[in-house]
Formats: structure tokens, C-alpha cells, sequence
């Protein structure tokens, strides 16, 4: 024990620096995720057949290959057409465009789920499409969405490891290079290990706070985060 | 009645598919007229009262609401659906927001108004329909007695010039449905043009100008309520008039 203690100290502002980009990371890539997600989803429910048909492509795509296939592909495929990314865009791209995938599904579940008389409702009032959109199943949806999104948080803090593969410094990355310095894989992974539970159970806390504070009275849905 | 004419429906066909739903309903709707239209399940009730408010595309025909052919290829839906109220069978209130919420959205976001102007025009819509107690109430707190009058409140709130009310009891149970009948009957003595879709036959008899029998797509028979409870012309109308228990005789 008191040698893991000594480890830890010389370890941590190691690790330390590893996990910021750990952080970085799934927080740019689950943000792009949105960015590309929601419109697709929204796409999906109210575009026409070939937005439809384009969106279900990419989802394909994204879901039914490996992450670290998709992450070779970016970094290592990529330049051969002329398209040279640093390690860290490559990440930040790849991961962001395979969480879209994921995050375009929870989404389009979501919205379906508000129901078609929400819509027909607002249209019925005058709204356009738009605005019914903005401002009636949106709203819905996006409190619908946070179980499903509060996973989808928490399992990108753990694919971001995968990124160590294309040397990537992240929490992992550094893992690696500290577990084979000091010889003591053990205890490196050991804290490593400790760190991504502190972040998960941190990101969930802070999920289930938003879930209570959005929680709509009178209607029964999840707490987020477990 | 009333000698202006505000909504007109000429020759109306609906089709889905190959399943004809409207065949051809003709009806005229006078200013301050309340109409409830009756019949069987399944004869276009619920998809005439769509088309008039474009929720369906009509396949054939057309629909006139005061000056605008609304069926028109070029008509600003948007717009016209502003001046036309629609009630709901299944209520669909705004779950996300306050009854007053319900009411006001349409107002702040459609037509543009001020929040605090809405909120005012919000709660007098509500106290128009008995809850201005219950505007700060969210759907899943109402019941669905009150969950309907939000539904009129919210129409209202658009200073419609025509109310449409698809069955607006139908989901209620018997207890709640005189509280929402209530409401109606007060719109109607204050002049709303009113078209109703509707199983009740008394609410039918006393607050109707006019009641209109349709069956497969076409209106059969209407009349004055007095005339078309006693003395029925058609014999679909005396037979539908049996089943549901309204014959003449048992006034």
C-alpha cells in the first residue's frame, strides 16, 4: 500500500495531464456527436427519403465497423487521399463521427417518443414546422434524450482509451508509457483504473442533478446517469 | 341563422389510397353558427374536420374560409390555421409547459405578441374556461376535464374566427365531460362559429343551429336539431338515431 502511495506521487501530475486530454477529448467528441447527431435525427424523422436514406448510411457505417478500425482509417487512410490530420483531430474527428451515429439513434428515439400529436398540435396553432420543431418537440425530446445521453457520456470517457493506439497522450496513452518506465503495470492501471471511475461517477452525479432540475412535474421519466 | 357565410366546403373528396373517406360533402357554415355533426365511426367525421384545417390534404374540391380558397395550391397554410381553432380529441396540450404555457406559446411565438402582453391575454383565456386557478399546473397535473379546457383555452388564445372540436369528449370519463360541454355551451352563447364532431346527442339538441348526419363520406341529412331528432327524413338517420338511443319517441 505505502508503495502505491509512493508511485501515485511520482505518477500523478503524469496521469494528471493525461486525463485532461481524457476530459478534452470526450467532451469535443460528444459535442460534435450533437452537432452531427441531432440533425440527423432530425433528418431522419421529418427529411425526405434520400436524407433519410443518407443518414441511415452513415449510421451503418459508424455502428456495424470497429471504433479502432474507424480510427485507422482517419489517421493512418486519410492522408493517402491527401487528408493529413495530428493525432489529436484525428481522435477528436473519428470519435465525434462515430458517437453522431450512436447519438443520431438516441435522438430519433427520443422524438419519435414525444408523439405525433405534439406536432400535428403546434402545427394546428399556426407554427411552422420550424418553430413546432424549436419550440414543442424539441424541448421534450432533449429532456426524453439525457438516460440514453448520459451513457452515451459515460461509455465515450472509456472509448476515448482507444486513442492511445494512435499515441495520443490521453490518460491511457500515458498509462502505457508510465507502466513500462517505473515497471509496475499493476499499479499504474490500478490508478488508472481509479481515475475513469472518479470521472464516471462525477459525470453521473452531475447528469442526474440536470435530469431532477428538468424533470417536468407531473411526468414520470428516468433519473439520468446510472 | 345567419345570412354571412364563413366557411364553405364544396364538393369535398378525401382519399387514402384507395379508400375513399369523403365523397363528395358539401356544407356551408354561417357566422355564429354551431353545428355538431353526428354519425357512425369510420364515415369521415374526424377527416373532414382535418381538411379543414389542413392537418389532410383534401384530394378533391374545395374549402373557402371567408374570402380565402384555403385549399388553394399557393394558400399560406400557417396563417390560415391561425384563424382556425382546433379542439382535440386526445387534448395534446404541450406536456413541457404550463397550462398557461399551453396557452400562451402560440401567441409569443406565432403572432408575435409581448410575454407580459400574452400572459394577460393567457390568463384571461384561462379564466374564460374556469382555471385560471390551475395556469401554473402542467398537464400531468390536470385532469382530463381540465386537460380540455386548456385544449379550448390554447384555440382560443389565437382569436380564432371558427372553433373545430374533433369529438373533444370522446376521451373523458362520463363524469368530466359536462364541465367541458359547459365551456363549449357558454362559446356558443357568446357567438363562436362552432363546428363539432360529437357523440352527444343532448349537448346536440340544446346548443346546435344546425346537426348534420354523415355516413360513408357524405352528409345524409340536417337540419335544426328539433326537426332532425323528431322527424328524421332519412332512414340511415332513424336507424343510427335508434341504435345510439335517440329515437324520437324517447325525448
Amino acid at each position: 500500500m505505502y508503495d502505491f502511495f509512493i508511485f501515485m506521487q511520482r505518477a500523478m501530475p503524469e496521469l494528471i495531464q493525461g486525463t485532461r486530454i481524457t476530459i478534452e477529448l470526450t467532451f469535443a467528441a460528444l459535442l460534435l456527436g450533437a452537432v452531427i447527431g441531432l440533425p440527423c435525427a432530425l433528418f431522419r424523422v421529418y427529411g425526405g427519403p434520400w436524407l433519410r436514406r443518407m443518414v441511415i448510411g452513415y449510421i451503418a457505417l459508424f455502428r456495424g465497423t470497429p471504433l479502432l478500425i474507424q480510427l485507422f482509417v482517419v489517421y493512418y487512410g486519410l492522408p493517402d487521399v491527401g487528408l493529413t490530420l495530428s493525432r489529436m483531430v484525428a481522435a477528436f474527428v473519428t470519435l465525434g463521427l462515430n458517437s453522431g451515429a450512436y447519438q443520431s439513434e438516441y435522438f430519433r428515439g427520443a422524438i419519435q417518443a414525444v408523439g405525433s400529436g405534439q406536432m400535428v398540435a403546434a402545427r394546428a396553432i399556426g407554427m411552422n414546422r420550424f418553430k413546432a420543431i424549436r419550440h414543442i418537440v424539441l424541448p421534450q425530446a432533449l429532456r426524453l434524450v439525457l438516460p440514453a445521453w448520459s451513457n452515451e457520456l459515460i461509455a465515450m470517457i472509456k472509448y476515448t482509451a482507444v486513442v492511445f493506439l494512435i499515441a495520443v497522450p490521453d490518460l491511457m496513452g500515458r498509462a502505457k508509457i508510465i507502466s513500462s518506465r517505473y515497471f509496475d503495470p499493476i499499479s499504474t492501471y490500478l490508478a488508472v483504473a481509479l481515475i475513469y471511475i472518479a470521472m464516471v461517477g462525477l459525470a453521473s452525479l452531475v447528469l442526474r442533478v440536470i435530469g431532477q432540475r428538468m424533470k417536468i412535474p407531473g411526468l414520470e421519466m428516468d433519473a439520468a446517469g446510472d | 341563422m345567419n345570412d354571412r357565410t364563413i366557411l364553405r366546403i364544396d364538393k369535398l373528396h378525401k382519399s387514402f389510397g384507395s379508400t375513399d373517406v369523403l365523397r363528395g360533402v358539401y356544407l356551408d357554415v354561417g357566422l355564429q353558427e354551431v353545428i355538431v355533426i353526428v354519425g357512425p365511426s369510420g364515415t369521415g367525421k374526424s377527416t373532414l374536420l382535418q381538411c379543414i384545417n389542413l392537418l389532410t390534404k383534401p384530394t378533391g374540391g374545395s374549402i373557402w374560409l371567408e374570402e380565402t380558397e384555403i385549399t388553394a395550391p399557393r394558400a399560406d397554410v400557417d396563417r390560415i390555421r391561425q384563424r382556425i381553432g382546433m379542439v382535440f380529441q386526445e387534448f395534446n396540450l404541450f406536456n413541457h409547459l404550463t397550462a398557461l404555457g399551453n396557452v400562451t406559446i402560440g401567441m409569443t411565438k406565432v403572432l408575435g405578441m409581448k410575454s407580459n402582453e400574452a400572459r394577460e391575454k393567457g390568463m384571461s383565456e384561462l379564466e374564460r374556461v374556469g382555471l385560471s386557478e390551475h395556469a401554473a399546473k402542467y398537464p400531468a397535473q390536470l385532469s382530463g376535464g381540465q386537460k380540455q379546457r386548456v385544449g379550448i383555452a390554447r384555440a382560443l388564445g389565437m382569436d380564432p374566427h371558427i372553433m373545430l372540436f374533433d369529438e373533444p369528449t370522446s376521451a373523458l370519463d362520463p363524469e368530466l365531460t359536462g364541465e367541458v360541454l359547459n365551456v363549449m355551451r357558454k362559446l356558443a352563447v357568446e357567438g363562436m362559429t362552432m363546428l363539432v364532431v360529437s357523440h352527444e346527442m343532448a349537448f346536440a339538441r340544446e346548443v346546435a343551429d344546425r346537426v348534420v348526419f354523415m355516413e360513408n363520406g357524405v352528409i345524409v341529412e340536417e337540419g335544426p336539431p328539433d326537426e332532425f331528432f323528431a322527424t328524421p327524413r332519412s332512414e340511415r338517420t332513424r336507424e343510427f338515431l335508434r341504435i345510439i338511443g335517440s329515437s324520437p319517441g324517447e325525448r
